[in-house]
């Protein structure tokens, strides 16, 4: 392609519209070229107004889902080297209070969190409190100091999240873009003491997006997992698992 | 006739959103926090509106926020905004994915895009709906017809300017004149400078 030909392919670069070879051939051009960077600059701005324009609001799970997420993500060496990078290490650095505070507040606000007890309710009264108690315990186990973050992917695309704190001996699972369970089927977790899987609560069939402490002890848990039962849910799984994860020791 | 005007978002977002990614880099997780407030909504909507498929779509926009907490010491003021820069990943990220997703060959993919043609009218239009801020539908109906869908289709889409020329049967050449002009168009009528 000549120069005069490569000028015009501004507006198809910031659109991610050209071939990998032509994007290469302008990506080599472009920092020769002054007028060229200038449009590329521009023009990206007004491409990044089309996106703006379309902006929606998050489910707040998902926030949940990226803080636990980037805690356990290791980043690129800053410009300023720093003294230890023991902080980047692979897992187990706790979220920080306050962005754990805002974003547990998010969802709460939500009203996706923690109102999956299983067992029927007396009354509204009770539910409440029952529901800022496993608020309470679901931000104390995203807060732990040792509250240790592993991610998979299930089934159509859905991606879990099971933060563990050995300490406080209890997990927590965040869930985003899961499919509506057929009807009279709930998912049911459940961890894993070797071969042998044991109830670790059911999910609201209601919520695609959300976060959930889950039942019972972790004690000496090797992983969890996650099966479609029927609802009510079952004492052992009656079906495939949807995804199994290891948890971290 | 140029009319500016301007919408919160990218513009209004600069200098606030440039700092926190430097405290981002150094892996402060509070700044990060303030930064998927500020840009979780248009990643995920602009993902949302490549890929179209909403389980996808959360699964892509992770990646994005979580790429944005990786390499945010890659960042460079001196080539856009911070708020360009994410939106940028997020765009490269979803049409990656929506073309990894198509066909497998290229026979398939052809087929498949030549099978979308009748659509491509209505989709046009409902991205348009969706569009929240006056200013830029306002904008994109001061472009030609063929300028307003070859931006569209290239950007809210994802489709390379090869496909888009397929769709609309124009010479390849007129869709990259295009995609320019019409993208110069539109920084002119909401005034971005940089
Ligand atoms: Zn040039």
């Amino acid at each position: 392609m000549n120069t005069g030909d490569l000028h015009l392919l501004t507006g198809a670069y910031v659109l991610h519209a050209l071939s990998p070879e032509e994007h290469a051939e302008f990506e080599r051009h472009l920092p020769g070229c002054p007028s060229c960077s200038q449009e590329v600059r521009e023009l990206a701005a007004t491409a990044g107004r089309l996106a703006s324009a379309v902006a929606v609001t998050p489910p707040a799970a998902l926030k949940l889902q990226v803080m636990a997420r980037i805690s356990a993500e290791r980043q690129e060496p800053p410009q300023i080297p720093r003294q230890s990078r023991r902080g980047g290490s692979r897992a187990g650095r706790a979220l920080s209070r306050f962005a754990l505070a805002a974003s547990v507040a998010a969802a709460a606000a939500f009203g996706g969190v923690a109102l999956w007890q299983h067992q029927e309710a007396r009354d509204a009264r009770d539910v409440a409190e029952r529901a800022q108690t496993r608020a309470e315990e679901l931000a104390g186990v995203l807060a732990a100091p040792d509250a240790t973050v592993t991610s998979g992917r299930l089934t159509d695309g859905a991606t879990g999240t099971v933060v563990v704190s050995r300490g406080r001996d209890e997990a927590a699972f965040l869930v985003s873009g899961l499919p509506e369970p057929p009807a009279g089927k709930v998912y049911q977790l459940w961890f894993a003491d070797g071969d042998v899987m044991r109830p670790a609560g059911l999910m609201d069939p209601s919520d695609s997006t959300s976060a959930m402490l889950m039942d019972g002890p972790v004690d000496g848990a090797s992983g969890m997992g996650i099966t479609v039962e029927p609802a009510g849910g079952s004492a052992q799984p009656t079906s495939e698992p949807l995804a199994l994860m290891k948890l971290p020791v | 006739m140029k009319e500016a005007v301007h919408i919160g978002g990218p513009a209004s977002a600069g200098p606030d959103l440039q700092e926190l990614l430097g405290l981002v880099a150094r892996g402060d997780q509070d700044a990060f926090s303030q930064v998927y407030d500020t840009v979780g909504g248009a990643v995920l909507g602009l993902v949302r509106t490549v890929l179209r498929d909403p389980a996808q779509s959360e699964e892509v926009a992770q990646e994005v926020l979580l790429e944005v907490w990786k390499s945010a010491a890659r960042y460079r003021p001196s080539r856009g905004s911070a708020m360009t820069w994410i939106l940028t990943l997020a765009h490269r990220r979803a049409v990656d994915r929506v073309r990894s997703a198509q066909a497998a060959t290229h026979r398939e993919r052809r087929a498949a895009l030549l099978e979308r043609t009748p659509a491509y009218d209505e989709v046009t239009e409902q991205v348009e709906a969706r569009l929240e801020r006056e200013q830029v539908r306002r904008c994109l109906r001061g472009l030609t017809e063929l300028q307003r869908q070859s931006v569209t289709l290239a950007y809210y889409r994802g489709l390379a300017y090869r496909e888009v020329a397929e769709l609309l049967s124009v010479p390849l050449g007129t869709v990259k004149t295009r995609l320019r002009d019409g993208l110069i168009r539109l920084r002119d009528c909401l005034g971005v400078s940089v």
